[in-house]
């Protein structure tokens, strides 16, 4: 979709600086991967039980770990579609987009929401106990559905003030309160579910610590479609209903009054509230959405049906939260490339599985790749400088009329400009 | 009593290493909230080292060897890890609050490929012993009978405790002095405040920046290796329980000052030991354990260092003091 300028005309699509975004984030991640293959080769270099094939395996599972159809009768890699795992890959991506749409709509306000893992529990204490109740009083499934969502959606809200409020009235650092919140999460749904015998899955043998799952009170999100395109996996509705809800957040945070203080704060505090703008309502505020949209996605993941949760957490927070943070940062917390990041980054996640099961590697080398994104994300104004200057010494050949230098002064702003011209 | 405070020390002593090491890389100016990742880098790489020490033939005799030697080469591996920090936040001039997240998620990732890559399963251990077995300090150690008492006082400081305390408090005084006597010191938290004035006369900016990333890594990768000891039995698997973020609440608690870290940990060592050990805990030695008896649930008792954490924080923030040029890149052209 090329995007040119209306009055203009003169700023080419591939030019411009959301274009600019897409190719340093593209950067990061070529990056990020090529470290990943780097660490296979040397840990196989290392490793006596591992053959040079088995290095190059290793590798192409790194890059097209989703498309991994098994192995074949000879042993060899075999690729191509895999129903199964391009389903799981959007199944797993609904999380990751909700908890990336949590961590960016608070980035926009200028909040780093470390407490998505905190909020993605309470969500998935609220959704879990609420359909489990309600299905078993008989209330119609559709009902329960709903109600099961948007009790794990308010919970994760009200969990998501907390640091807004700490921030807003006490000024503290939110990354601090949203750890504690985290871990105080954590001990409270294993304290609700530890003291709760009836959501305990015992009648499963080998199930014990897991709380019933969902498919057995019919409380589950509809299919949509998804399982006639991905048959035998476990992708459903949940992954069009994160879709809406990015799309929804782009509006909001783009075409709105609402939107706009939120990134009015985002962009200087102080300046906001000069100029009329609540800056604690908008923190608190801007805390809860981001909390609201990390427990949606929990609900979402749990209200798949067949996926179980393992109540006793107190000592580990799901990686669901954590993960977040690279999705945001990689689309350079744009709404909308949330989406495209959060399925990449489960991509990532079902490579880790292929080559945990086909190679004598182990999944964790995805986590590497993430951390590299995320540290090159960190200096990705970098790259965004380098190219634009690249661009730009080309492009100022051509027209007299320099553009706007944003770039150096506005470098969190740089995807808000594309989002005024409308691109996507 | 002497068990308690000797428990609350095991906890107290890497989260006031950890809180120093937060101190010296945010009184240069640079936010480290990659503790937590170079902790858990110095734990695994401790273990490693002292993996690598038994293979060598060393033996149980020369257990206090072992250790510091461990301890010093996971602290050079904290700094070398720290570095990816400093370049990123001081020459990039990146957000550091990435950077920081980014080395800790990174840390695990690292630790857990290679953990699964030499062990095949979750966690690291001693290649034989324990660290009790190995490097505890016990009376037998100086020639007394199994289960010998110097009294309470002495108990507290010489029975069953580990050599790593008396290191924490020597951290304790170096620092103290470092940042406030020397000339290097009051240099660095002068990059922390104003580092344009410092600038202007003369001091290196990113030197002292670099300093002070890199002694924050050589403590927070100290501290990772004195939790993977006193409270892991010397194993590793990617996780230290979220003291690094502990260690920087604490931090901030004790208002960026050594003294009232020093405090602030000592409070905190001593609800994490609550929580970890109410169950056998017999505060005043008449055999009843009040705690478990109370009938409070175990979670409340978890949940309580967090908790007071932030009741805490909520009241201390009117007077903290942040290092003003915290958390923002040095730029010569604002001077």
């Amino acid at each position: 979709m090329p995007r040119k300028d209306p009055l203009t005309g003169k700023i080419k699509w591939y030019k411009s600086e959301g274009a600019v975004a897409v190719y340093s984030a593209l950067i990061s991640i070529l990056i990020g991967m090529a470290v990943g293959a780097v660490i296979v080769v040397i840990a196989g270099l290392s490793k006596a039980n591992i053959s040079t094939s088995g290095i190059v395996e290793g590798i192409k599972l790194v890059f097209l770990g989703v498309f991994s159809t098994g192995r074949d009768t000879a042993g060899h890699l075999t690729f191509g579609f895999n129903g199964v795992n391009l389903g799981n890959m959007l199944f797993r991506a609904v999380p990751l987009i909700m908890t990336g749409l949590s961590v960016a709509i608070a980035f926009k306000t200028g909040l780093f929401n470390i407490g998505a893992a905190g909020q993605y529990l309470m969500g998935t204490m609220g959704t879990l106990s609420v359909a489990l109740w309600l299905g078993w009083a008989g209330t119609p499934k559709a009902i329960a559905w709903i109600c099961a969502f948007l009790v794990g959606v308010a919970l994760g809200g009200l969990w998501g003030c907390i640091p807004g409020l700490f921030k807003a009235f006490f000024n503290i650092n939110e990354v601090i309160t949203c750890i504690m919140t985290n871990w105080i999460a954590a001990n409270l749904v294993t304290w609700w579910f530890d003291s709760h015998e009836l959501f305990k899955n015992s009648a499963e043998g080998g199930k014990i610590g897991y709380v019933i799952p969902l498919k057995n009170v019919g409380v589950v999100t509809p299919k949509l479609l998804m399982d006639k395109i991905f048959a035998g996996s476990q992708a459903n509705g949940g992954f069009w209903i994160a879709i809406l809800i990015a799309i929804a957040m782009w509006v909001m945070m783009t075409k709105t009054t609402f939107g706009y203080e939120l990134r009015a704060c985002g962009a200087n505090r102080h300046a906001a509230k000069y100029a009329g703008i609540n800056d604690k309502k908008n923190i608190i505020l801007s805390m809860a959405i981001a909390g609201c949209l990390a427990a949606a996605g929990a609900s979402l993941y749990y209200l798949s049906g067949n996926t179980e949760f393992y109540w006793s957490t107190y000592q580990k927070l799901p990686a669901e939260g954590f993960n977040g943070i690279p999705v945001a940062l990689l689309a350079a917390n744009h709404p909308v490339g949330v989406i495209f990041s959060g399925i990449f980054m489960s991509m990532l996640n079902v490579s880790g599985i292929q080559l945990k099961y086909l190679t004598a590697y182990n999944e964790y080398i995805s986590d590497i790749i993430v951390g590299v994104i995320v540290y090159l994300s960190a200096f990705s104004m970098l790259f965004k400088t380098m190219l634009s200057k690249r661009i730009k010494s080309d492009h100022g050949n051509v027209n007299a009329e320099p553009e706007p230098a944003a770039e150096e002064d506005a470098p969190g702003d740089t995807d808000e400009e594309t989002e005024k011209g409308g691109q996507k | 009593m002497v068990f308690l405070l000797q428990q609350m020390m095991l906890y107290a002593v890497p989260l006031m290493i950890v809180a120093l090491a937060g101190v010296c890389a945010e009184r240069s100016g640079v936010i480290n909230l990659a503790l937590e990742g170079i902790m858990i880098f110095g734990a695994f790489m401790g273990v490693v080292f002292v993996r690598m020490f038994q293979g060598m033939g060393m033996t149980q005799d020369q257990g206090q060897l072992i250790m510091l030697l461990a301890m010093i080469l996971s602290g050079l591996c904290g700094i070398a890890f720290s570095m990816l920090l400093a370049f990123s936040a001081i020459n990039l001039r990146a957000d550091q609050t990435i950077g920081g997240t980014a080395l800790n998620m990174l840390a695990p990732a690292i630790v857990m490929f290679f953990v699964y890559m030499i062990v095949a399963q979750n966690t690291i251990g001693m290649a034989e012993g324990g660290a009790a077995g190995w490097f505890m300090i016990k009376p037998s150690n100086f020639g007394h009978p199994k289960g010998y008492s110097y009294g309470p006082i002495g108990d507290f400081f010489l029975n069953k405790v580990y050599l790593t305390s008396y290191i924490c408090i020597l951290i304790f005084i170096l620092v103290s002095v470092f940042l406030y006597k020397t000339k290097t010191g009051m240099r660095l938290r002068s990059c922390g405040e104003n580092p344009q004035a410092a600038d202007s006369l003369g001091i290196n900016v990113f030197k002292m920046r670099y300093l002070g990333v890199g002694l924050s890594g050589f403590l927070a990768g100290v501290g990772g290796f004195t939790f993977s000891l006193t409270t892991a039995n010397m194993t590793s698997n990617g996780d230290v329980a979220g003291y690094g973020f502990l260690a920087l609440a604490v931090m901030i608690f004790g208002n960026w000052t050594p003294l009232n870290i020093a405090g602030g940990s000592l409070l905190f060592g001593l609800f994490k030991c609550i929580s970890a050990t109410y169950a056998t805990l017999d505060i005043n030695g008449d055999g009843v354990f009040m705690l478990n008896e109370i009938g409070i649930s175990p979670y409340v008792y978890r949940m309580l260092p967090y908790l007071i954490t932030l009741i805490v924080l909520a009241f201390t923030s009117k007077n903290s003091r942040v290092p003003k040029a915290e958390g923002i890149p040095y730029d010569k052209g604002m001077r």
